[in-house]
């Protein structure tokens, strides 16, 4: 790989994690707001307000990067980092068509793994650091979370790898078949759901319950580390989508021709997040009790019977 | 020097470094987090070693898990921002802790430094020879050692319950 060629793959994964969260944002903004009867904002940009991100992000800047005194400085202030980079690297191990990925290793699938589950140590010195007691709670509530739901989607993702036989996405996404809609259904559900209570969205928001905690880990933070906090959320979002369409829903596979892999697999995520928003819309928060509850109960549990199925399909051969 | 050699040795720097401000940092919480800097700095060098599972294995399970435990743990219990003078070691235990480092530094000096001379090849490990070692010739040590962790486990749920007889009669519910 010449250095030019580098440049280039880090300039793409770049531009495609600053533009496809924005998307997904506004695409939050408008579908959330249809869904609850209104119209969302109309106004910035002028045609359906599609400015607002753009707005919301002018905002942030102008706002004063506020330390609380008694706060830790240090790790105050690198948190929203340690949070936002993990799902940079992330997002560049994703591929989108056929053998394009800005990052290709042979363990990528691990790879994406480990750098979310650093993502999570950015709450978590957010809570600490804050020194103020909602903060503390929520990043409290934010790290159990995180340990339960952990397990799931590690379990749901080594069933893939099973199935397919690698450790690559790249690898995996080209020995999808559609009989895979089928036989990995159980993991599908079991990582969609886990997923979106790692990204702690609602309905498992209980580290930032808003009536409870103010803003959990985030309560004290202002200006552009808070927006940093905003945008490694969303981006969360899009390397779940990303990951499950390119997993479960068979990436670049589809009936237009080859050429046009990598739309199927933006088209395929997309959708998946407009599910994410979808369930944040439909269902009430849960309580801390009905999240361990569900995580050890149902998802720990389903996941391993995918596992056993998936064990079972590969020894005999599907 | 090539390439490989300085990411190395920077992945070095920043696995020693993290590992002494771990253990000489007097704020418990940041402790944690310079464990965290040492376990990157140690994952950096296997993956420049080329055991790529290993390395990431390593940033999933301890750094994901073990370390959001240790946090979780910390700030359950208590977590002061500050300086922690509560927990402060007396001038011959730290002594003796510097010694004893040293000590362990220099054995394992002692033995590793007459293999850089380059006798030793740095061979790639595909995760699948790994796999196959451990799933075909080491299968039963391996479940050995899981079936080991399961008994901690169910151990640790009977101590944390409490024995029916010694707890009151609320307890027993």
């Amino acid at each position: 790989m010449t250095l030019l060629e580098a440049v280039l793959r880090a300039v793409a994964a770049l531009a495609a994690f600053l533009v496809l969260p924005l998307l997904v944002g506004q695409a939050e903004h408008k579908v959330m707001a249809h869904m609850q009867g209104r119209l969302g904002p109309m106004y910035a940009g002028g045609f359906h307000g599609w400015a607002q991100l753009v707005a919301d992000g002018v905002k942030f800047l102008q706002k004063e990067d506020i330390t609380p005194r008694a706060a830790d400085r240090w790790v105050f202030r690198l948190a929203p980092a340690v949070a936002l980079v993990p799902y940079l690297v992330a997002l560049a191990t994703v591929p989108v068509h056929p053998g394009v990925a800005a990052v290709d290793v042979p363990g990528s699938l691990v790879l994406v793994l480990a750098a979310t589950s650093v993502g999570a140590l950015g709450t978590l010195m957010a809570g600490w650091s804050s020194a103020n007691k909602y903060s503390l709670i929520g990043g409290l509530r934010a790290a159990a979370q995180l340990v339960s739901y952990e397990l799931p989607i590690v379990l749901a993702l080594a069933s893939i790898a099973l199935a397919g036989g690698s450790l690559s996405l790249v690898v995996l996404a080209d020995r999808w078949t559609p009989l895979w809609l089928l036989w990995q259904l159980p993991g599908a559900v079991v990582f969609l759901v886990a997923a979106v209570a790692e990204l702690q969205r609602p309905p498992f928001d209980m580290p930032v319950a808003d009536a409870e905690l103010v803003m959990g880990a985030w309560t004290e933070y202002t200006g552009l580390r808070f927006a940093f906090f905003l945008l490694s959320e969303y981006a969360g979002i899009v390397v779940m989508s990303l990951l499950f369409s390119v997993l479960w829903l068979g990436g670049w596979h589809g009936p237009l021709p080859d050429a046009l892999g990598w739309l199927w697999t933006l088209l395929k995520g997309f959708a998946v997040a407009l599910v994410v928003i979808w369930v944040r819309v439909a269902w009430p928060r849960l309580r801390e009790d009905q999240l361990q509850r569900l995580a050890w109960l149902w998802l720990v549990p389903l996941a391993l019977l995918q596992l056993l199925l998936t064990g079972a399909g590969v020894v005999l051969g599907w | 020097m090539t390439a490989l050699d300085t990411a190395f040795a920077a992945s070095a720097v920043l696995a020693v470094l993290g590992g002494l401000f771990a253990v000489t940092t007097r704020h418990v919480v940041h402790a944690a987090l310079w464990l965290v800097v040492a376990l990157l700095g140690v994952a950096g060098s296997l993956l420049v070693l080329g055991a790529e599972l290993v390395a990431l294995v390593l940033v999933l399970v301890y750094v994901g898990a073990v370390v959001v435990l240790v946090l979780f743990a910390l700030m359950l219990t208590r977590a002061p921002i500050g300086p922690d003078r509560a927990h402060a070691v007396g001038p011959w235990r730290a002594v003796g802790a510097a010694l004893l480092g040293l000590a362990t530094a220099g054995l394992l000096a002692s033995v590793l430094v007459p293999l850089a001379d380059g006798t030793v090849r740095r061979s790639d490990v595909a995760t699948t020879q790994v796999a196959g070692q451990l799933f075909g010739t080491w299968v039963w040590p391996f479940e050995l050692l899981s079936l080991l962790l399961l008994a901690a486990l169910v151990g640790a749920l009977a101590v944390a319950r409490g024995s029916r007889d010694a707890a009151g009669p609320e307890a027993t519910s």
